[in-house]
């Protein structure tokens, strides 16, 4: 299986470059050369200076300053953590709750399925924003209140699509053998139904992941998202925003390229499995 | 197939119930709308007088049920920001948004489509492999981003469209619509352009793999076989058979564009609904938040509606109320 | 291929922007209703329709308005000498009436959420003593009676009589005595206006003005470069370097009435709620109540730093509540310097030597770089022995929970709309008391008695020497030497337009259209 991944030399370059993503999130305190959550070691003075300045005490920021002084460079290795966290934490989780209940309403049929179809509609009707809001307010900020926010608004998309591509399985014959065969139902929807239901799933998630990522950015651009002074890419990106007109770019940019490397090998490489896994595509 | 249409109606009611309910007690944990509406100079005595104009002195069960009361006759309250009835000031707003989301469902599908068939059925050509990477990229950047570097572009260096607004709008049925005259469209443009991105990237990548999946099967090899013009092939068998998921995407992402305009409104300073709900929200203007969930809710539940149907249409293996073929 | 040519071709150029000023707000308006939501941008619009009966230069000095004079005939009665020959946009003449009418609908407008009621509550009585006098009889001295007066507007007796919010908002009602009259208003998206050709004041210079409302800062720096529009107010502190730099633009700037400052809970003899020893343990006394901790705070910050780094040079040091050229304000008040050092005495002499936790709670939309500057002053406290953090949440959530006192510290800022200094000192300062209408600002319920006497002979003085005097005690009193707040700095206002405009800038933050001229 790894070597047919491996065969192609895009996935498995953007798997490399994916690695490296997530090693750097994962020793950023050991590879960054400031730690830019920490409030003593920043000097205000310092701020918004270009890249490969120098600091009083003779610390080069390779890729400049933002407004608030941090070293981009560290700010970036720290951003993609709490990104990647965030992302990818969201998205998995809200893969498995809105497929399985998707899978499982759509196998149910009737009222059930009905009941969580409505929800489904609730749920899509609710503006992300109007969800991150009253979280905020009741339960305040950080990275596990963001994650759950994101869940709550991603689910349904999963259920939604999930549940379209089990309603065209379940009138399938090998579905009414299976049931024949005396299997339970639980055993019909996990290995039967789930499995068939997953490219469309899958296709939606990678995109997903790349979606809760820009819209906890959104969230952050509102002053909805994560405290700032621990800033995820989103965040520098919407902290940048501003910044963009009057020339400092980097202070937006390079947490976009950095965004935007690590989205992109993400879907690269998701790409690559779904077309292994899919069982329709013949090789 | 009417019973069927009946149900999905009675439970269509249930969920505004629900949604109002959601929207009232959440707000009503965010904070207090007085505190962000009077001014700041204003004393105790003021601020009293406030809360009663608007109701809001009496317990939120109490206002819930005034709410409810009014709704069943059709009004939905009055907004405390403007004091005009939320409803009056929504479908006000609505044009200038559904305007933004048909031209970006327009693009995003009269461009993906044809791009996505493209790149599924050459996928080893390397303009397929561009398309692919350049799909990633419209869902990849986040969407406010996106929107200034527009603007930054096309209106400040090269000075070809106008950064921000509505053009002038003419009047029809009642209506007023912008797009419909050419000065109108060079104001929407950019703004849909930024709408239209993720939708776009979606739906490229989805009729791809639906297409790669299909071409495989043995239905299209008959086809061929028997003779039929490859654009035949295409245009009708496979197009047709790809449709189901892809009609359930656009179904849903028409919903979202609408949720998705919120932030390109803000950007670009267009003057629909989702400018005004972002700000409502941030006002504490209950009322025009619970009149906007409502009207979205009931737009998304038609829309699946209208989907399921389509479906049953499309594909005769579905039935809709779950019974077998 | 001619009609496509010719679609690309109209696609690309658009048309031709006439002899037409158009200027870019940055805050949405919510009506036309002159009187009702006491809103900055609501009031500022209807400046260009209607009059007050008292101006505000743009230093905020009182200037006649529909009053050409006006005086304390004793300590309860003013006479307001009314001017003559004004008429209405519908030709009928203005009088006495008019404003009397005007006084008592104020408040009684419908579905207010924030009425002007605050100004016409001290008259007592409303007397027309002939066609041109005006006599109001006031409850007990009311020295600021004509300041509030400014934010009155008139409107003719018919229209305060009859007319409704809808009725102004669709331009029925829109009959004032202002330099210019109603042509359109588009809710959420633009208001425009043409002059008033039989106007009593000096004739504005542009015929035709659009107000647009660009809320997004980035968007609306983007339209004036574009050419969209001719004018913008609220330049972003970000840009200002490099629109100053830009030759096809010039910048008016002025430093304005509104403060940005840190409140400390001064309220509670223990457990504050976010105050914390330096392991995270809550701490059961409250040193924000000392005011030598307060002071040390403020020696902490250095506002130099802030106001060039953050705020970009578009801020200047605060040391009280009102820059030195407002009326009521201290001479000898001096922005506090930079001393670490003294900070850290102080802190030892009042018993912590080694400091303490605290969090900084902050708004996050409302004021120009409010998170920003939270973060500035978090680092500064940290390096000073005072671990801070921040906490910034929308506005709606902020004040909802500071008026809950759910704070122990906090950012907010204020703008004295009276133009002098009881305003903050009576918000922000004055002992927390609802029925009497005093401190509704003051989260961190700072108390002193001798403040507070100060503050209520000051507002009950005619006399204006005697009452700047007494203001400028109070002032020294609660801010220099008690610390009742930590003054951080006061916001400058400014406006960007295209070479060949000129504007006033106002201490007010108010954008008239009416005071754009072209450039010598």
């Amino acid at each position: 299986m790894i070597r047919e991944f491996l065969r192609s030399r895009i996935a498995a370059g953007a798997l490399a470059m994916l690695a490296l993503i997530v090693l750097v999130a994962l020793f950023a305190p050991w590879l960054a050369p400031q730690n830019p959550y920490d409030l003593a070691q920043l000097d205000l003075l310092d701020a918004r200076l270009p890249p490969g300045a120098t600091s009083a005490a003779h610390f080069t920021y390779f890729l400049g300053t933002d407004g608030q002084g941090r070293d981009m460079l560290s700010a970036i290795f720290y951003g993609l953590r709490v990104s990647l966290t965030v992302g990818v934490a969201s998205g998995l989780i809200a893969l498995a709750l809105g497929g399985l209940l998707g899978v499982f309403a759509a196998y149910a049929g009737g009222r059930a399925e009905q009941l969580l179809m409505r929800v489904v509609d609730i749920q899509l009707g609710f503006p992300a924003i109007l969800v991150a809001l009253i979280l905020i307010a009741v339960l305040g900020k950080g990275v596990d209140k963001i994650i759950i926010a994101l869940v709550c608004v991603q689910w349904a998309y999963y259920a939604r699509t999930a549940r379209s591509a089990a309603v065209v399985e379940r009138n399938k014959e090998y579905v009414d053998a299976a049931r024949s065969l005396g299997f339970s139902h639980l055993r019909i929807v996990l290995r039967h139904l789930l499995p068939n239901a997953m490219p469309p799933l899958i296709v939606v998630g990678t995109v997903q992941v790349a979606h809760a990522i820009a819209l906890e950015a959104t969230l952050s651009f509102l002053g909805l998202g994560l405290p700032t002074t621990e800033p995820s890419l989103g965040l520098l990106i919407a902290n940048g925003y501003e910044y963009l007109l009057s020339g400092r770019y980097w202070i937006s940019v390079y947490p976009g390229l950095a965004l935007l490397a690590t989205i992109l090998s993400i879907n690269l490489v998701g790409d690559q499995l779904r077309d292994q896994f899919n069982p329709r595509l013949a090789r | 197939m009417p019973a069927f249409i009946l149900r999905r109606l009675a439970q269509t009611l249930l969920v505004l119930l629900v949604t109002s309910a959601l929207v009232f007690g959440g707000l009503y944990l965010v904070g207090n709308p007085v505190e962000i509406l009077v001014n700041p100079a204003a004393d105790e005595i003021e601020k009293a007088r406030a809360a009663a104009a608007l109701g809001l002195d009496r317990p939120v069960l109490e206002q819930y049920w005034i709410f409810l009361k009014g709704a069943a006759s059709g009004d939905l309250g009055r907004s405390f920001v403007f004091g005009r009835p939320a409803l009056e000031v929504i479908l006000e707003r609505m044009p200038a948004t559904l305007e933004l989301a048909f031209l970006a469902m327009v693009m995003s599908v009269g461009i993906g489509i044809p791009l996505g068939l493209y790149a599924g059925l050459y996928p080893d050509r390397f303009s397929s492999k561009a398309i692919m990477a350049g799909s990633i990229l419209g869902f990849s950047l986040p969407t406010f981003w996106v929107g200034l570097l527009l603007i930054m572009l096309f209106a400040v260096q090269l000075g070809w469209l106008p950064s921000t607004g509505r053009g002038p709008t003419e009047e029809v049925l009642g209506i007023q619509i912008s797009i419909l005259n050419i000065a109108g469209l060079r104001y929407a443009l950019l703004p849909s352009l930024n709408l239209a991105l993720f939708k776009l990237s979606l739906i490229i990548r989805l009729t791809r793999a639906q297409v790669r999946e299909q071409v495989l099967l043995d239905y299209i090899r008959f086809a061929r076989a028997k003779g039929l013009p490859r654009a035949r092939v295409i245009g009708v068998h496979l197009l047709k058979n790809i449709m189901i998921p892809l009609v359930t995407v656009i179904g849903l992402e028409l919903g979202s564009v609408i949720a998705f305009a919120i932030v390109t409104e803000s950007i670009f300073a267009w003057p629909g609904m989702g400018k005004l709900v972002i700000d409502s929200m941030f006002q504490l203007d209950r009322p025009v938040v619970v009149a906007y969930l409502l009207v979205v809710v009931l737009m998304f539940t038609l829309i699946n509606l209208a989907v399921d149907i389509l479906y049953a249409a499309l594909d005769p293996r579905v039935r809709l109320d779950g019974s077998r073929a | 291929m001619k009609s496509i040519l010719c679609f690309v071709l109209a696609l690309v150029c658009g048309p031709a922007i006439g002899q037409e000023l158009s200027i870019a707000l940055s805050t949405p308006i919510t009506s036309l209703d002159p009187h009702f939501h006491n809103l900055s941008p609501n009031n500022g619009m209807s400046k260009h329709f209607f009059d007050p009966l008292v101006k505000q230069d743009e230093q905020q000095n009182l200037k006649p308005g529909l009053a050409e004079s006006w005086r304390a005939v004793d300590d309860t009665t003013w006479e307001f000498k009314l001017r003559k020959g004004v008429k209405w946009h519908d030709g009928t003449e203005f009088t006495a009436a008019d404003v009397i009418a005007t006084f008592k609908r104020v408040p009684n407008v419908p579905n207010s959420p924030s009425s002007l009621s605050i100004y016409t509550r001290p008259i007592k009585e409303a007397i027309a003593a002939d066609k041109y006098t005006l006599r109001l009889k006031t409850e007990r001295p009311y020295p600021l009676l004509p300041n509030d007066l400014s934010g009155i507007q008139i409107i003719p007796k018919k229209v305060a009589e009859t007319a409704k919010t809808e009725d102004f908002n669709s331009g029925k009602a829109m009959i004032g005595t202002g330099p210019y009259r109603f042509v359109e208003y588009v809710s959420g998206d633009r208001v425009v206006m043409a002059v008033n050709d039989k106007y009593w004041g000096p004739r504005p210079a542009f015929a035709k003005v659009r107000f647009r409302m660009i809320a997004n800062s980035a968007a609306r720096v983007a339209a004036l470069l574009a050419g969209d529009v001719s004018m913008i107010e609220g330049v972003p502190t970000t840009d200002i370097e490099k629109l100053a730099k830009d030759a096809r633009v010039r910048i008016a700037s002025a430093v304005s009435n509104r403060i940005i400052y840190l409140h400390l809970d001064s309220g509670r003899a223990r457990n504050s709620p976010f105050v914390t020893d330096l392991a995270g343990k809550p701490l059961e006394a409250n040193p924000l109540r000392d005011p030598r901790v307060r002071k040390a705070i403020s020696k902490m910050i250095d506002r130099d730093a802030i106001v060039s780094r953050i705020m970009e040079g578009q801020a200047k040091p605060a040391g009280q509540l009102l820059p030195e050229t407002f009326f009521g304000t201290s001479k000898r008040l001096k922005p506090e310097k930079y001393d670490p050092e003294g900070a850290k005495k102080l802190l030892a002499a009042a018993g912590y030597p080694n400091g303490f936790g605290l969090t900084l709670h902050t708004p996050n939309n409302r004021y120009i770089n409010d998170e920003k500057v939270a973060q500035a002053v978090a680092q500064f406290l940290t390096r000073g022995g005072i671990p801070t953090r921040v906490d910034a949440m929308p506005s709606a959530v902020f004040f909802s929970r500071g008026s809950k006192l759910e704070f122990s510290m906090l950012l907010a800022g204020w703008g004295a709309e009276t133009g002098e200094n009881s305003s903050p000192l009576r918000s922000l300062l004055a002992t927390f008391d609802a029925a009497a209408g005093m401190g509704p600002s003051n989260r961190g319920r700072f108390s002193d008695a001798g403040v507070d006497a100060l503050l209520s002979s000051a507002l009950t003085t005619i006399d204006d020497t005697k009452r700047g005097l007494i203001l400028a005690a109070a002032t020294e009193k609660a801010v220099g030497e008690l610390q009742g707040l930590v003054p951080l700095h006061y916001e400058v206002s400014s406006w960007a337009m295209r070479k060949g405009l000129s504007y006033k800038a106002r201490a007010d933050q108010y954008t008239f259209a009416f005071e754009v001229s072209p450039a010598k």
